[in-house]
């Protein structure tokens, strides 16, 4: 049977986080396309975990991801709830109008 | 029974901290000063716990507690309790008096003991993420501000992204050396180094940097310090820096110590640009909360020239420099919270002018806590500078020091900038009566800060034992 190499695994993964990272940064228009990007950036370390775990032949990736989804989970859950009252007082999820306090 | 006794304080925070979110939820009445005043005790009771607890290894390794994160619990603990002290009156003038405020400053304590206990890079994880987790829903507890809530949305996608690039790097850091436990990490990474794990090394100093607003990673900062309810961000300013920059330590002198040739030029660049941001941006602020932002991550460079430093003299002078920071914090804090005026909370440090003709005392205390940060002998705030400075020295980082003295020399002017605006400046503050809480806190901290120099000794010898415990 023909094996992936951990090789491409890292490539996706390493591919995934640049984007969820571009996502934050580049990204002018609204507050749940960085929630994703959040997300995609979790991921990638997921896919390493895995992909490492199973390499390695080492339960301890496998562990790590278990943990690292609950608390993706926690993470969006509060993340969506203060999104969600910050759009009550602000009327508006766009990236621009985050802009209350600065310097 | 050992594991029993060496998890008291953290068994007594989660279920002291369970059991009062069921009082809280099941009772009708609004219990939020009760509560509050028991998640104080509740944390005093850990801090004196925490002195008693056996040393060791815990769960095979999972968690180890030592003098060194006994310490560091110790000064967590202090920051937290005076932090809800500041937080009952002010939530209730200000009508966010909720039960659910005290609870989750409770978890977050609970997350950085774990962390600053971690020996595992999944412990590691999970108490940060506690901590975090709990403090963004702080930030933006004030649900009915506007400033409040961008404050708590700023803080969580940028503490997100923070823990994303965290765990990228753990995941690297796993995968090239095959284990997260830190005495094996420590093994692996002395038999010649993978440029795998050193990259993930770096994504691990990155998600550190931004949690202990090093800059360049400070971005959050200034707009959280600002936006939060003021104590919140008393909170911000003491506990979890002190539990980040322990963590820091912990984590770069432990399972990563053999590479310290590696990552040191990171942290002098980082402590370099902390002191002269800190030292530069803070001298336009006319926000006090937003200048202790700024000062906040000039600070925070003083205590990483410490760990740039990787010695035991070192880790005891970024120790030393966390303590003396801690009191003089929640000390200047309390300062903050007590400038309201007609029931409102002012902000504007042009607000304190005359303070001095009206409140001697008050005002006494803010120019200590101002004298202090700005690192002038004989207050606590020089000790702290003296240390850190020495142990650069002695480890020929001459330029890092030098860069220090300068910045310090800076950053006192606009410390005493506050002061000559309460003494000199003509005006009427005409503040509110200050509750006695809030006084108990400023006076204790100040108190601390000006007679330090009278009884350095405990406080040194305590340093030094806990640096000597971590680099064994």
């Amino acid at each position: 049977m023909m094996t992936v190499p951990l090789s491409h695994f890292l490539l996706v993964a390493g591919l995934l986080l640049v984007i969820g990272v571009f996502g934050i940064f580049m990204n002018r228009k609204n507050i749940i396309v960085i929630m994703m990007s959040i997300e995609l950036i979790l991921l990638a370390a997921n896919l390493n975990f895995v992909a490492f775990s199973a390499a390695l032949h080492d339960m301890v990736g496998q562990v790590f991801t278990m943990f690292v989804l609950t608390v993706a989970a926690a993470e969006s859950a509060i993340g969506l709830a203060i999104l969600v009252i910050y759009f009550r007082n602000r009327g508006s999820i766009e990236v621009e109008d985050v802009t209350m306090m600065k310097g | 029974m050992n594991l029993l006794a060496s998890l008291t304080p953290g068994l007594l925070l989660a279920l002291g901290g369970m059991v009062l979110l069921m009082i809280g939820v099941l009772s009708r009445k609004e219990h939020a000063a009760g509560i509050t005043v028991t998640t104080i005790l509740l944390l005093l009771a850990a801090l004196v716990c925490n002195f008693l607890t056996p040393t060791g290894l815990l769960f095979g390794g999972l968690l180890r507690i030592s003098l060194f994160t006994q310490f560091a619990d110790a000064l967590v603990y202090l920051g937290a309790i005076a932090a809800l002290m500041l937080s009952i009156d002010y939530n209730k003038r200000e009508g966010i008096a909720r039960f659910e405020y005290p609870i989750l400053v409770l978890f977050a304590v609970l997350g950085m003991i774990v962390m600053i206990s971690a020996a595992d890079l999944m412990t590691l994880y999970v108490g940060f993420e506690l901590q975090s987790l709990a403090l963004y829903i702080a930030a933006a507890f004030a649900r009915d501000s506007i400033r409040s809530t961008e404050a708590g949305l700023k803080y969580f996608v940028l503490g997100a992204l923070a823990s994303g690039l965290l765990i990228y790097g753990i995941s690297l850091v796993y995968g090239f050396t095959g284990t997260t436990r830190f005495a094996a990490l420590a093994g692996a990474l002395t038999q010649g180094t993978d440029y795998g794990a050193i990259i993930g090394l770096v994504f691990v100093l990155v998600g550190l940097a931004f949690k202990v607003s090093a800059a360049p990673f400070h971005m959050w900062t200034p707009d959280v310090y600002e936006g939060a309810p003021t104590p919140v961000t008393a909170l911000f300013g003491t506990a979890p820096k002190v539990a980040a920059m322990a963590l820091f330590v912990s984590v770069m002198l432990g399972p990563f110590g053999h590479l310290l040739l590696q990552w040191r030029l990171l942290i002098e660049i980082l402590a370099v640009i902390s002191m002269v941001l800190g030292a530069l941006a803070a001298i336009g602020q006319r926000n006090i909360k937003r200048l202790m932002a700024y000062s906040s991550i000039g600070h925070m460079g003083y205590a990483l020239m410490g760990l740039a430093a990787g010695t035991v003299a070192g880790v005891q002078a970024t120790l030393l420099y966390l303590a003396i920071y801690v009191v003089m914090s929640f000390g200047a804090f309390a300062c903050i919270i007590a400038m309201r005026r007609q029931g409102q909370a002012v902000e504007s440090i042009a607000d304190l002018a005359g303070l001095a003709g009206e409140r001697p005392g008050f005002a006494l205390a803010f120019a200590i806590f101002m004298w202090a940060m700005a690192g002038i002998p004989p207050l606590s705030g020089f000790f702290g500078k003296f240390y850190v400075f020495a142990a650069a020295m002695a480890n020929g980082l001459d330029v890092l020091a030098i860069i220090g003295v300068i910045t310090s020399v800076i950053g006192a002017f606009y410390y005493l900038r506050v002061i000559k605006v309460m003494y000199f400046d003509n005006g009427a503050p005409q503040f509110d009566v200050t509750p006695g809480s809030v006084r108990f806190v400023m006076g204790a901290g100040a108190v601390v800060t000006a007679l330090f120099v009278l009884l350095p000794g405990p406080l040194v010898v305590a340093a030094a034992a806990a640096a000597r415990a971590l680099m064994g």
